[in-house]
């Protein structure tokens, strides 16, 4: 009886056969071609393409309800004549050197400060990341009421509490202050980001490298100069591009703070390739202004990509 | 000159001496000092500096008027007669859930698509092992490094061509274009983490490609869609520059756009109902933050090392 069951247990079974549908997604061709589809999909019609669009759109005159024709360089003659365009420039350029800057030294410091052993260490760490998650527009309309004229709490403790001045600071009416201004709320807004990818970035340095530059008597600035940074230098440079680029291309913040002004004072490329294009209705100006931002973020990009990141292949070190 | 260095030097190596006589007392209460001045006190500046604003948002949100102009009489850091006037007035009187509806499912849709498609590209590239695979992935992350703020005015256009303008739609479709190639990294960094045997024995037992994503890969790379669908709702709950430039009616704006174009009105600005209205527009992200916190951050750092 027992020798009958084992035998019938045993015996060949042929493989269930999938339907023709299953066998369809069976061919490797199909699949690839099938699960690829969706997104080069949306990405070609809605990222490719518009990045082409946007180049030819620059060389016409299109307006906002008329189709433009070809009018070849003459966008880029007429901004070139253009102080407005050039003050974005240079203030587009000066805004994105002076805050990464700051957000990456702000930033060490509070990985630096963060990597130690702390009561409260994961809730801090949370915490300190609500900048960054925080939609920027609604941060930034805070700013703004923290700036204002009349009633800014900064100078409300500065004149009333400390007495340091005698009237307050008028933060966004002149082209200076305003200028600092939105570099500080940028800041503000940076510093988790870096803190955070530095942080990671710390973590992963073994103890043993410090416990081995003790022995040998190095000095805390010694350990961190020749052990922290070189290490941190391949993580370093992916936030930093990442950073520069989306400084270098923000728009919300000087959007919600000043709109640009006092007397175009603040304009960031993109924010004047918006006035230009959507309330000004000057498409093919706009995209002009936006065009050119391409060939600094192409060199930003490479600059921060390899010239920080060179060092990561002279050491050897495996490509994670 | 040279006398106050001999001078410097001496007291050094007294200070030295000193410290070394007595070594054990002083060095603990030393290192304790010390890590309060470089450690603790820096820390508490930065978490004063990073929150002050929200903590700014959240008392003005709460001031009745005569409070909130008259620094005076009140102390602008607290608050002494807490209202829910502003609350009141911006549920009631705008058009503010609306906007909150409007948001909430724009955001929803749009991390559902691209969700839904990145798991599918990540799955093909790691997976699938196609010719070209390691291009195609090399493709879809610089487009992330593609900044919206350099497409808007073509898709502008393209928006319009196609019918779209100032519909929702306009913005599911367009928030893929950098929802995408941040989702697809972060899947392709988990589905590398989950071990290929597992899909080889499956197809041994005679399981279909489309069974093994359904059964085996897809939910072992549950936390990772998790994680990538709370960073596309993020995202899409903050994004800006295309909800300002393609929605044009107030009741289908979103959030930061309508606080901003349609709660600033003439120059006496309602600060008290900005700011809740900035507040109640923070709450949800920092809500689904919180659950979530660990693997956002752990993904966040990974995509990143990526």
């Amino acid at each position: 009886m027992d020798a009958t069951t084992a035998e019938t247990s045993l015996q060949w079974v042929p493989r269930r056969q999938h339907s023709w549908l299953g066998r369809l997604f069976d061919s490797k061709p199909f699949l690839v071609t099938l699960c690829m589809l969706p997104t080069a999909g949306l990405l070609l019609i809605f990222l490719t393409y518009p990045l082409g669009l946007g180049l030819w759109l620059s060389l016409t005159d299109t307006t906002i309800g008329q189709p433009g024709v070809y009018i070849g360089l003459e966008n880029f003659e007429s901004l070139f004549d253009d102080p407005v365009f050039w003050n974005a420039v240079w203030y587009t350029v000066f805004y994105t050197a002076i805050a990464t800057a700051g957000k990456f030294l702000l930033g060490l410091w509070l990985a630096l400060l963060l990597n130690h052993h702390l009561p409260f260490k994961a809730f801090i760490r949370a915490i300190v990341l609500l900048p960054w998650i925080v939609p920027t527009v609604l941060s930034s309309i805070a700013w703004w009421w923290i700036y204002d004229p009349q009633f800014s709490i900064i100078s409300y403790v500065v004149v009333n509490v400390l007495h340091l001045r005698d009237h307050y600071f008028d933060f966004l009416g002149s082209p200076w202050p305003a200028r600092w201004s939105l570099i500080v709320a940028n800041i503000w807004r940076g510093i988790p980001f870096v803190a955070i990818t530095l942080l990671a970035g710390l973590q992963t340095i073994s103890p043993s490298l410090y416990e081995a530059a003790l022995l040998d008597g190095a000095t805390g600035w010694q350990k961190f100069r020749r052990i922290t940074v070189p290490l941190l230098m391949p993580i370093l440079s992916v936030a930093l591009t990442l950073s520069v680029l989306f400084t270098f291309s923000d728009f919300q913040l000087v959007y919600a703070i000043t709109r640009g002004g006092p007397f175009n004072s603040t304009h960031l490329m993109a924010t004047l390739a918006f006035q230009r294009a959507i309330p000004g209705s000057q498409l093919g100006e706009g995209a002009a202004i936006a065009v050119s931002m391409i060939p600094f973020l192409l060199v930003a990009t490479l600059v921060c990509f390899f010239g920080v990141g060179r060092r990561k292949w002279q050491q050897g070190s495996d490509n994670d | 000159m040279t006398d106050v260095i001999a001078d410097v030097a001496e007291e050094l190596e007294e200070g030295l001496a000193a410290s070394t006589k007595d070594a054990p007392e002083i060095l603990t209460w030393d290192s304790r000092v010390r890590r309060t001045i470089t450690i603790y006190i820096p820390l508490a500046i930065f978490v004063i500096v990073l929150l002050f604003p929200f903590y700014w948002m959240a008392i003005t949100s709460v001031k009745p008027d005569y409070e909130m102009y008259d620094y005076k009489q009140y102390n602008p850091f607290w608050v002494h007669s807490p209202t829910l006037d502003n609350i009141r007035k911006l549920l009631f009187e705008t058009e503010y859930p609306h906007w909150l509806l409007t948001t909430m499912g724009i955001a929803t849709a749009a991390t559902f698509l691209s969700v839904g498609a990145s798991v599918l590209a990540a799955y093909a590239i790691e997976r699938l092992r196609f010719k070209g695979a390691q291009h195609a992935g090399l493709a879809i992350y610089l487009a992330y490094l593609v900044p919206p703020t350099i497409l808007f005015i073509p898709l502008a256009t393209l928006i319009f061509q196609f019918g779209l303008f100032d519909s929702p739609v306009a913005l599911i479709l367009t928030y893929p274009t950098f929802l995408i190639p941040f989702c697809t990294w972060l899947l392709i960094g988990y589905f590398k983490s989950i071990p290929y045997e597992l899909e080889e024995c499956a197809l041994i037992d005679g399981a279909s490609r489309l069974q093994i994503l359904r059964r085996i890969t897809l939910p072992l790379a549950v936390p990772g869609l998790i994680s990538a669908g709370i960073f596309a709702f993020t995202l899409s709950w903050n994004e800006f520059i295309y909800a300002l430039a393609f929605i044009q009616s107030t009741e289908k704006k979103t959030v930061p756009v309508a606080i901003l174009t349609e709660l600033v009105t003439g120059d006496v600005y309602q600060w008290g109902s900005l700011m809740a209205g900035s507040l109640l527009g923070s709450v949800p992200v920092a809500i689904i933050y919180s659950f979530f916190v660990e693997y956002y951050v752990s993904s966040m750092t990974g995509a990143v090392k990526e």
